[in-house]
């Protein structure tokens, strides 16, 4: 048997993507005559997870003021009105106010695993953003699992979500904790492998080049038009993605009219805006990977066009073979990172559409819905996407 | 014990072993005996129902009421004939003209005083205006129930209207007051009639929207489908009445087989059918076909509404009356048809200017009887859903 020292010693030179982290390139760029090694590395961490957070909040806030505008909208009404123009501001008096509420903690809750719990969720969010592509040359994490990261990390959410059902020590949070576990159990598994598709056509796992390899046919190539079975899968891993992330009509663990607010009943103020901001952020998330997955990433004509005039190369080598800053190519990444959000926020518009319009499924409902026919119809689409892969490659080649 | 419930849970999933060493193991947790309310979003008001839940399912419950108790009917023995009518707007807040509409009728089945004919049919068009509200409220918070938001909303853009109509004729938005005894409080101010015909018509226009986007949704129908299955003989038992026992197959509606003030000739002329649920969906009786009969009632009194301001007649609204009310000794029943059943006033006069004895029959508590049969087996998402499609006014049960 290999000693476990050698196994560490052969898996110590994977690398974490081929760009490792754009906050880091820029620091070398900028400041590495004058810092130490460490220090670059810590303030480009730093600098990242500042950025992650300050991301998170800003989704969060902009989301759940589009989510009003939408939800008011198709009900008839104009949503917020008075924060600013037409409510924009409302989400920080919101913000505000959570803040200064008084900060609840029931007498019989688990004290500990209570605070904990918001946290984690957090956490766990803000990890899986790392792997979010700002612009093809700005990301945190290059990461050469990306999805595999992502799913892992918008699951980890799910422990928190239970812990705090469970550390409530009420009712109606253990049936919303209980239902949350049960649900992510049976849509992870129609959501990895809807996600397995794309993956399969793209064959890598990394967001950034992900995208780059739809970069064909004028920026139209996305992967959506690759392949006939990607239409069934985006279906299917838009279905599973809404029971992901507890949206309706698969807001059962929150199920509003059945357990109150299911597993968040006990949670108020800024703990409570974490759950929020979590919900939001897993959105975003998902839909970011359907955008990168399906429907192009930063790719679209103007994207292309923006490529071919300015360049793509954000760090050219300079005059002394150090990397330097190209600033020309700026307008291609602002160009393509805008196209993502775009892409990513149709994807948030339409989680926002559908639970505005529809009922609630039942529980068994759900449970029936992601295994006996979510997950089979995920397998298909996936067997039948590897068929014509490979029928591809044997007759073109 | 007043808080015991029937554990319905078959002895067969009990794991046993039936030779000599035996052992008995009973696996099952003990059920989860939960408090569904008082506050609770989905209780339309203050009801509590005790439920026991082995999971996610409803193994026992037992509704417990009187936390909106407010002693209407005693109150009824202790006030003028007049000044009881504010009060009966108070116990389904959802129908008070229908409430004003019985008690004015049982007091004036002891007057004997003749009630001008404008005065009659305003009253109708009053009560079903009021009857399409109460069904709006009913169908859009169902709705919410089952988890659809939107729909809700689309229920109070009409019912807002209405409620500016009433608000036109009388002054008050929710409590009217305005059908009293021997007639109604005014005239209708000038222009109404052709408002409520507008309004009428634009209902027609947007009555389609309701059964698009939540009644035939599949999800919808998924989820209320047999759902809460009430058979007829159940609904006969229970003595459930207006659009509960219509929605078992039953077809009996008061204003048909009653007839008072003059639906019986709206009904000898056509104008209006009763919808009784067939069972389309699913079983006869399930939630949906109780959804189905509120839906299809609203455009049966849109026509009764239409038949009223096609016969309106001119002349006086109220009848002759002292202003100080002595009604003669004694009793009277009257059963009218409210939105959610059966509203009976029985009320008793010894020739005094105060009443012996106010009765008040109403449906909601009756109708509610029921739950504690129909929930055990359910899950708890179609408990929520049963409660919901009982539509009960909470008002009504404690009075």
């Amino acid at each position: 048997m290999t000693p476990a020292h050698m196994l560490v010693q052969e898996a110590a030179p994977v690398t974490v993507g081929s760009g490792s982290n754009a906050f880091l390139e820029g620091l070398v760029a900028t400041l590495g005559e004058y810092l130490p090694q460490w220090a670059l590395w810590l303030g480009a961490a730093v600098t990242g997870v500042a950025i992650v957070m300050g991301l998170i909040s800003l989704i969060a806030m902009f989301s759940v003021w589009l989510e009003r505008k939408v939800a008011g909208h198709i009900q008839c009404r104009y949503g917020p009105m008075y924060v600013g123009w037409h409510g924009w501001l409302q989400s920080i008096a919101d913000g505000v106010k959570l803040l200064l509420k008084e900060d609840m903690i029931p007498r019989d809750a688990d004290r500990l695993l209570f605070m904990i719990a918001p946290a984690l969720v957090l956490a766990a969010i803000v990890a899986a953003m790392a792997a979010y592509p700002l612009a093809p040359g700005v990301f945190f994490a290059d990461l050469d699992l990306g999805v595999f990261f992502v799913i892992a990390m918008s699951s980890m959410t799910t422990i928190g979500v239970v812990m705090a059902g469970w550390a409530s020590n009420s009712k109606w949070t253990v049936f919303g904790a209980m239902r949350e576990a049960a649900q992510v159990v049976a849509y992870e598994i129609p959501l990895g492998v809807a996600l397995l598709v794309p993956v399969m056509v793209a064959g890598t796992l990394n967001l950034r080049e992900a995208s780059e390899l739809q970069s064909d046919w004028y920026g139209m190539g996305w992967f959506m038009f690759k392949n006939p079975f990607m239409l069934p899968a985006f279906v299917l891993y838009f279905i599973a993605a809404l029971a992901e992330t507890k949206r309706a009509p698969f807001d059962l663990p929150e199920a509003e009219s059945e357990l109150v607010a299911g597993f968040m009943t006990e949670y108020s103020g800024i703990r409570w805006s974490f759950f929020f901001m979590e919900e939001y952020a897993a959105m975003f998330l998902m839909s970011a990977l359907a955008a990168v997955f399906f429907l192009g990433g930063f790719e679209s004509p103007l994207t292309w066009a923006a490529g071919e005039f300015f360049g793509r190369e954000l760090f050219v080598a300079g005059a002394n073979g150090a990397k330097e800053l190209n600033l020309q190519a700026i307008p291609y990444h602002a160009v393509a990172g805008l196209t993502l959000l775009i892409k990513t926020f149709a994807g948030i518009f339409l989680m926002m559409w559908l639970r505005w319009t529809l009922p609630r499924v039942r529980v068994d409902q759900v449970m029936t819905m992601g295994y006996k026919y979510l997950t089979p119809l995920a397998l298909a689409c996936a067997l039948g996407a590897a068929l014509w892969e490979a029928g591809k490659q044997a007759l073109l080649g | 014990m007043a808080n015991e419930v029937t554990n319905t849970m078959p002895p067969s999933t009990r794991l046993r072993r039936t030779d000599a060493s035996e052992v008995t193991v009973d696996i099952r947790t003990p059920d989860l005996e939960i408090n569904f309310g008082p506050q609770h979003p989905a209780t339309h008001g203050v009801m509590r129902v005790l439920m026991r839940t082995d999971g996610e399912l409803v193994t026992g419950a037992q509704p417990h009421l009187g936390y909106l108790h407010r002693c209407a009917e005693k109150i009824g023995e202790n006030v003028e004939w007049l000044q009881y009518l504010p009060y009966t707007d108070r116990y389904d807040y959802l129908a008070s003209m229908n409430n004003n509409l019985g008690y004015s009728l049982a007091v004036e089945a002891l007057l004997g005083v003749e009630i001008p004919r404008r005065a009659t049919l305003i009253r109708i068009i009053c009560a079903e205006l009021n009857r399409i509200g109460s069904h709006l409220v009913a169908f859009g918070t169902y709705g919410l129930d089952i988890g659809a938001f939107t729909p809700f909303l689309y229920c109070f853009r009409e019912r807002e209207w209405m409620m500016s109509l009433f608000e036109k004729i009388c002054g008050a938005r929710l409590t009217y007051s305005y059908i009293r005894i021997g007639g109604v409080f005014n005239d209708a101010p000038p222009g109404w009639f052709e408002e409520v015909a507008r309004f009428c018509d634009v209902f027609e226009q947007k009555w389609p929207e309701y059964v698009d986007l939540l009644l035939v949704n599949q999800i919808y129908v998924k989820r209320t489908a047999n759902v809460g299955v009430i058979s007829r003989e159940m609904a006969l038992d229970f003595g459930l009445s207006g659009t509960m026992v219509r929605g078992s197959g039953i077809d009996w509606d008061l204003r048909r087989d009653m007839p008072y003030m003059c639906y019986g000739e709206i009904w000898r002329d056509g104008a209006f059918t009763i919808p009784v649920a067939k069972g389309e969906m699913g079983a006869l009786g399930d939630c949906w076909d109780r959804s189905w009969v509120r839906v299809m009632e609203m455009m049966e009194s849109i026509k009764i509404v239409r038949w009223c301001l096609d016969h309106m007649v001119d002349g006086a609204v109220i009848g002759e009356l002292p202003k100080t009310l002595k009604v003669p000794a004694g009793e009277a029943y009257v059963g009218i048809e409210n939105p959610r059943g059966e509203l009976g006033h029985y009320v008793v006069s010894d020739g005094g200017k105060v009443s012996v004895r106010t009765r008040v029959r109403g449906p909601s508590f009756c109708n509610l009887a029921v739950l504690e049969d129909i929930l055990p087996g359910s899950l708890v998402g179609d408990a929520v859903a049963i409660i919901g499609s009982t539509d009960i006014v909470v008002g009504e049960t404690d009075r």
